[in-house]
């Protein structure tokens, strides 16, 4: 494979992709959000069971690419148990990790097991891809209503 | 890359390929290192050295407005434009230029006869028909024109094969309906539709019909007259022309009783504060200067393919397309969408366990061009219950080495999620 298909679709993402975790609708769910990204017709919905601001417990379901998959499933395992602050400040720092912005892609390391996404910054194409659960997370957590859109 | 391509369609003589790919100077170009592999002529074709040398010509020795002055550019200008005209109107066989209407595209043609003659004849309870492969172009505004009227839009069915199930389509003529917007051939499913039975039902029920051509004009001839299609609208840069510029062809005698779609300069005879008399067609219909170079960029396009010969691309593509579908039809895990009888340009398919957009990344990387997605056609993906297919689509520069490729592509994007 090409060394940036490589970068790309690291063992990590496939397997997640193939396996996501986290794919159900919990059932004590209290908030979520729907996020389709029009260009595509991909789709995903995001539960959350939020208990004083934190997020208690997470499932996603929806369609897509192995990337937006890979992308949903281990934002549920990283965000599960945080704080609505904390999980913003992990979507920020995430957001600049795939676009390649500033030392983002230095700094990855903290990111922890979504380092592996830092490949998605040499396929702009694919930031959407990457960034449509995070999104529609951000939306669940705020309880709007309306579906968000990555365009 | 081998020239000897077997022709099985129309009896003519083989075009030479290799002499054709000289024409069109992007295909030189590399992509990610790789030679470039473009496979995405459904969403716009590559343009000739003979159309980019049309518009730059224009530009460095005729560029004036049209239709304005006494001057020697300007007449040129007019002269030009008045020409490209005339070689739209040879292209599809209208019978007279003033049929013939520039516009920004298909979609923009289709916009024109809903804001135009649906407004007059559409009313509260009336119907317009359409059929369920529409492109959005063809769906959307007839639903704006619906809404507004208070009318519906009925949508006549398709099989698994993504054929117009013509039987279903004659149920839904009704005296309510208005108006009939079909697509010549599908952009998602490359399905070509039995457009004069189509067109004789219609006007067995006095139902004019709209045909988007938008994906037939690069891969069939098209003579409006012999089909009787009221309109007609396609686009110049899916057929080797220019973006920005495309035709709606009308019979005259419909054009001629509509009110105008914008208003402007050239489309009025007079005009003071009290009223203004309209021009007549087709500048009726064209409100302020219009895309002068893009109108001769058209005219060097379909004069460019008419020097290929309509029949011997159709030919051509055909054959291509048939080598296409076993090759690419053959891989494991390939489930083809769109298996029509007819079809033309277009190979859809969805390959299991690998979604359309990671198997279109991985096919740029070896520099094939290919789309993903739902094609601007949501309700054809819902009607086979797929988000999205990948879509390989051809033109007359398109060679058998490429399908190949697209087939050994195809193959190792199923390495990478096997």
């Amino acid at each position: 494979m090409n060394d940036d298909l490589g970068d790309l679709y690291q063992e990590i993402i496939l397997e997640h992709s193939k396996a996501p975790r986290n794919y159900r609708k919990p059932a004590t769910a209290n908030q979520e959000a729907e996020g389709f990204n029009p260009l595509c017709g991909d789709r995903c919905t995001v539960y959350l069971d939020l208990e004083d601001g934190a997020i208690k417990d997470i499932g996603f379901e929806g369609s897509g690419c192995a990337i937006s998959r890979a992308s949903a499933s281990m934002m549920t395992q990283t965000v599960k148990g945080k704080s609505r602050a904390e999980a913003e400040k992990i979507f920020n720092q995430f957001h600049k990790l795939v676009t390649g912005e500033g030392d983002a892609i230095s700094k990855a390391a903290e990111l922890g097991k979504l380092a592996a996404f830092a490949g998605v910054s040499k396929f702009p194409a694919r930031v959407k891809c990457a960034t449509l659960a995070w999104h529609t997370l951000q939306s669940a957590l705020l309880g709007t209503h309306e579906p968000v859109s990555t365009e | 890359m081998s020239t000897a391509v077997p022709q099985t369609g129309i009896g003519s003589a083989a075009l030479d390929i290799e002499r054709i790919r000289r024409d069109f100077p992007i295909l030189d170009r590399t992509i990610h290192g790789k030679k470039l592999i473009y496979l995405d002529n459904a969403a716009t074709s590559q343009k000739p050295r003979a159309v980019i040398d049309a518009i730059v010509h224009y530009y460095q020795h005729d560029n004036a407005n049209v239709h304005r002055g006494v001057h020697t550019l300007s007449m040129r200008a007019t002269e030009a434009h008045d020409e490209a005209r005339e070689t739209v109107r040879r292209f599809i066989q209208a019978a007279d230029a003033n049929e013939i209407i520039f516009v920004r595209g298909a979609t923009e043609a289709i916009n024109l006869v809903a804001q135009t003659y649906g407004r007059v004849h559409v009313g509260a309870g009336d119907e317009v028909l359409i059929t369920a492969m529409e492109h959005h172009s063809n769906i959307v505004p007839w639903q704006i024109l619906c809404e507004e009227k208070g009318a519906h839009l009925r949508v006549a069915p398709i099989n698994d094969a993504g054929e117009l199930q013509l039987d279903e389509f004659e149920k839904l003529l009704s005296p309510r309906t208005q108006i009939v917007a079909v697509a010549h051939v599908s952009n998602a499913l490359g399905t070509v539709n039995p457009l004069r039975k189509i067109i004789q039902l219609a006007h067995a029920h006095d139902v004019p019909v709209l045909v988007d051509g938008a994906q037939a004009v690069p891969h069939l001839p098209v003579d409006v007259q012999a089909l009787g299609c009221d309109f007609y609208a396609f686009s110049g840069h899916k057929v080797y022309g220019p973006t920005g510029i495309g035709v709606l062809y009308g019979k005259e005698e419909l054009l001629a009783e509509l009110p105008p779609y914008q208003g402007g300069g050239d489309m009025i005879s007079s005009v003071t504060f009290e009223k203004t008399t309209y021009n007549v067609v087709p500048y009726k219909f064209e409100a302020g200067t219009p895309d002068i170079a893009g109108a001769i960029g058209l005219g060097a396009a379909l004069e460019y393919v008419k020097g290929l010969g309509i029949d011997r691309v159709a030919a051509h593509e055909h054959d291509l397309l048939a080598y296409a579908t076993e090759k690419v039809g053959s891989i494991d895990g390939v489930r083809l969408i769109g298996t029509a009888a007819h079809r033309a340009g277009v190979l859809s398919f969805v390959l299991e366990g690998v979604h359309p957009h990671d198997l279109g990344t991985i096919l740029d990387r070896e520099g094939i061009a290919i789309r993903t997605g739902h094609h601007c056609a949501q309700p054809v993906m819902d009607r086979f219950q797929i988000p999205a297919t990948a879509r390989a689509s051809f033109a007359v520069y398109n060679t058998k080495e490429e399908v190949d490729a697209l087939a050994k592509g195809i193959r190792a994007a199923q390495e990478v999620f096997a």
